[in-house]
């Protein structure tokens, strides 16, 4: 077909309104959240139904056109920056909520619904979706999906994978697939949605989800402690887990994300604190007394210099304004700003800090560093001006040096954020050779032309 | 006109600027345009990233940029919840000024800005003319509302309900003040502003029955000019730079504490864009700053400075106020004002989204009526929703919006100025 027999074919699908071809609208989607070169697409379309969807994603095979699935655009791995020449599918238009079961505890929406916006959905009606994304009051459930999105309450709630009961997508061939289910327990054929889970676009296009709800907790307690130094801040972090609690939310700042959060909003931080841990127990009110005493006790007995205990909600608020506020404010101080998630088991959280303050003074780099300290997830901020051409090198060689150490200490490359485009390269070296292997032999039965997101997590072969 | 390799090089300017985008897509959660097309062009990451293209080269089409450029309501809603403290009012008005200076003005906006606004006599006596004849052009829609809307196919005014001038305007009610300090010891000057003089006179008397009431002097010039929002917002630089001008001449006459507006715009372009894009005479620098410096609007004057204070709920009628952009967003005022609805005796019932933009943004509603009146519907759907007998706001432009907005969902509520709802309760 020729380029303009094509477009035709994808306003007959779409409606011409959703098929944009402009210079200008192509640019806008020729990027994402992540720090990386734009790569222009050929053509944007915005399905609003299924059907629609279905039909666009077979014609791009018909005519092995590359296809990128995008929602809100705020992937940190590039996994949303199209291929050259390529089709953009948006999600936004298919935004529908179409069940949330109280009784049984589920819902079934479109990939392009708003994270926050279904959290407050499920809210109104008493239910809770936990997985809570920093990017949440834009982010979309497919993406979240997509990319297996965490967030604070990881440690305790789990992430997006232990949420996604069923999902129906589209093979390349425009056939829908249909997995899960809506009862808690399916074992029907091969696990197909969990497969679809942080494939990030590569094996299929998401078409509906089916979610599982959990009833919220009825009380919950914060706290934020000071410590004066990384390791005993780390050390409490094990010994709370040790003595069989799991808050809600566990997370960490070191002085320099301290400092920067302090100058952001002068909201009352320690300034000379090497470490502050913010803490929230929740379930029912008597557990969150008991456990509320208890990690009071041990935070104390790890050389906790200051321990606050929200009294209200407004305290509460303030405690997690503060770790709310540690990418703006550390955002603000330069123009680039590189936000990774190399992620450690628990225990090695002191090590690997250690390790990204070595790395900072060795290629005389500025690395902020704060996160889910409860769950090893830790996101070491660098702060650059990607103009600067040598400094850049230096912020390059540096991200590899900080996963050569999460690796080296029995880490993952992601714990949230996915590989997409920036980090195929070192997928050998968390796997192996053979797993590479498998996944390309996969991905190359399902996907023959290689349409499905290109280049994203396995690499170019 | 330029090529666009110098189009390029002026837009390397804003370089600096546009690099402190970190492309987080956070935005989008914020912006009204975007959150009815759903378009990456039409929230500011994507205009931002559009003039970063434009700047590196790598887009051909400054046109097309132009256009999505002006698909904005500067409500600057944006910048006020960036997590990297982008300058996004900053920049838009930069790139508008660069664009215009490149493509020139439309002959329209031409006519308007240079010829009208910058003639403050002739501008006056047009409308005042305007204002006789209007009733031929124009029949009563709303009482209540005051609205009318147009008796022929108009193309401008299209479906609107508008506000129509006033049959007095303010400079003939009073043509210029010059009061000592009373009670408060305290004198200001008074910045009437276009809308208010034109279209709303009783929302500048009101202001002056108060500033009595609380013994302030007030020091008002005539030959009084517009504040220069609607050319800098075209990227007219040169008219915004003479209408400041204008201004500055009159108000360094005389002696005040302070200035008040009772127009969110007026008060934000005097007190941030004056000191910051004006680029004219440089004998007039030292009193731009000094007159931005002591820039107020009215409610925060009132509750900031005389310390008028909220009454108790004495069963008055039942507002809800809708926060204007201008104050909200590029000034962080958003209590004072309630403090005044409060302070008149009246219960302040809250809408929901009271800080979303009402979709007027100037010339913005007339470029893109059809958004700005899907933008004002859901505002209007939320001031019904609220169940007030009155709608508050602060700034002459949501009025006339808000007027137009609920006159044609036929509701049964007026528009008012917190201003005028206080100035009722003295």
């Amino acid at each position: 077909m020729t380029k303009e027999a094509i477009i035709k074919e994808f306003e007959n699908i779409a409606g011409a309104e959703n098929v944009m071809t402009g210079e200008t609208d192509r640019h806008a989607y020729s990027y994402d959240a992540a720090v990386l070169d734009s790569v222009m697409p050929a053509l944007v379309v915005r399905p609003q139904t299924s059907e629609a969807l279905g039909a666009i994603t077979k014609l791009c095979n018909d005519n092995g056109l590359p296809l990128t699935v995008r929602g809100a655009g705020t992937n940190l791995s590039g996994g949303t920056i199209p291929h050259p020449g390529g089709v953009v599918v948006l999600t936004n238009g298919l935004n529908r909520i179409l069940e949330i079961n109280e009784e049984d505890m589920y819902a079934v929406v479109e990939p392009g619904v708003v994270t926050a916006q279904f959290a407050a959905e499920v809210a109104k009606r008493g239910l809770f979706y936990p997985p809570d994304p920093g990017s949440q009051a834009v982010s979309t459930l497919g993406g979240n999906v997509a990319e297996n999105a965490g967030g604070l309450r990881g440690l305790k709630y789990g992430v997006t994978k232990d949420y996604v009961m069923g999902m129906d997508f589209w093979d390349v061939n425009g056939e829908l697939v249909k997995s899960g289910s809506r009862t808690v327990k399916c074992v029907t054929g091969y696990n197909l949605a969990g497969l679809m889970v942080a494939s990030e676009g590569t094996l299929g296009v998401f078409d509906k989800i089916i979610l599982k709800l959990v009833p919220p907790a009825q009380a919950a307690k914060s706290m934020m402690a000071v410590f004066p130094s990384m390791k005993a801040a780390s050390e409490t972090v094990a010994s709370i887990i040790a003595n069989k609690i799991v808050p809600a939310t566990l997370e960490m700042m070191d002085n320099f994300t301290i400092r920067t959060v302090e100058n952001f909003r002068g909201a009352g931080l320690p300034v000379d604190a090497a470490a502050l841990l913010l803490i929230e127990v929740d379930g029912h009110p008597a557990q969150v007394e008991d456990e509320a005493a208890v990690v009071e006790r041990i935070c104390k007995e790890n050389g906790a210099t200051e321990l606050k205990v929200a009294k209200d909600a407004a305290e509460r608020d303030a405690v997690w304004q503060a770790r709310r506020d540690a990418l703006p404010a550390l955002a603000n101080l330069k123009p680039t700003c590189v936000l990774e998630d190399a992620t450690v088991p628990r225990s090695k959280i002191p090590a690997m800090i250690e390790a990204l303050e070595e790395i900072a003074k060795k290629l005389d780099l500025t690395i902020g560093t704060f996160g889910h300290a409860g769950d090893g997830n830790l996101h070491p901020t660098i702060l650059t001006d990607k103009r600067d051409k040598a400094e850049w090198e230096r912020v390059e060689k540096g991200i590899d040096m900080i996963f050569d150490k999460a690796l080296s200490m029995g880490g993952t490359l992601s714990g949230e954020h996915g590989i997409g485009l920036a980090k195929s390269k070192y997928m050998a070296q968390e796997t192996s050779k053979a797993t590479l292997a498998y996944a390309r032999r996969m991905k190359s039965v399902l996907d023959p032309k290689g349409i499905l997101n290109p280049d994203k997590i396995i690499g170019a072969e | 006109m330029a090529d666009i390799h110098k189009l390029a090089q002026m837009f390397k300017e804003l370089d600096d600027q546009l690099v402190g985008c970190m492309r987080c897509g956070m935005c989008q959660a914020v912006c009204p345009i975007f959150k009815l097309s759903g378009k990456e062009t039409d929230v500011t990451r994507g205009k931002l990233a559009l003039l970063d293209g434009l700047a590196s080269e790598m887009l051909t089409d400054p046109e097309g940029v132009n256009e999505k450029l002006n698909r904005c309501l500067l409500c600057g809603t944006c910048q006020a919840n960036c997590p990297s403290g982008v300058s996004v009012m900053d920049i838009f008005l930069k790139a508008r000024a660069i664009m215009t200076g490149y493509f020139g003005l439309s002959p329209a906006k031409k006519a308007i800005f240079r010829g009208l606004l910058k003639n403050p006599k002739l501008f006056n006596a047009l409308t005042e003319m305007g204002a006789k004849f209007q009733g031929v052009f124009t029949k009563k829609v709303d009482d209540m509302l005051g609205s009318s809307c147009a008796r022929f196919n108009a193309p401008v005014i299209g479906d609107r309900h508008f506000n129509t001038l006033a049959s007095k305007p303010f400079r003939k009610i009073v043509p210029e003040l010059d009061t000592p300090a009373g009670s408060s010891g305290l004198r200001v000057a008074f910045y009437v502003g276009c809308v208010f003089d034109k279209i709303y006179p009783q929302v500048a008397e009101a202001i002056l029955k108060v500033l009595k009431h609380h013994g302030v002097g007030v020091f008002m010039p005539a030959g009084q000019a517009c504040c220069g929002i609607p050319a800098l917002s075209s990227g007219d630089t040169d008219t915004f730079d003479s209408l400041v001008g204008i201004n500055v001449d009159q108000f360094r006459k005389g002696e005040f504490d302070y200035l008040v507006t009772g127009c969110a715009s007026c008060t934000s372009t005097i007190k941030e864009l004056w000191p910051h894009m004006y680029k004219g005479d440089t004998s007039r620098t030292y009193d731009i700053g000094v007159m931005a410096r002591k820039t107020m609007d009215i409610s925060q004057f009132l509750v900031d400075i005389l310390k008028v204070e909220p009454k108790e709920l004495t069963g008055g009628q039942s507002v809800t106020y809708h926060d204007p952009c201008h104050l909200k967003n590029s000034m962080g005022i958003t209590a004072q004002p309630r403090a005044i609805i409060k302070a008149a005796g009246c219960d302040l019932k809250e809408m929901t989204d009271a800080g979303t933009c009402c979709g007027c943004g100037g010339s913005f509603n007339i470029a893109h009526y059809e958004l700005s009146k899907e933008i004002g519907g859901r505002k209007a759907d939320n001031i019904i929703a609220s169940k007030a007998k009155v709608a508050a706001t602060s700034c002459p432009a949501c009025m006339l919006q808000i007027t137009d907005m609920l006159s044609q969902k036929g509701a049964d509520m007026s528009v008012k100025h917190v201003i005028e709802l206080y100035a009722d309760s003295l």
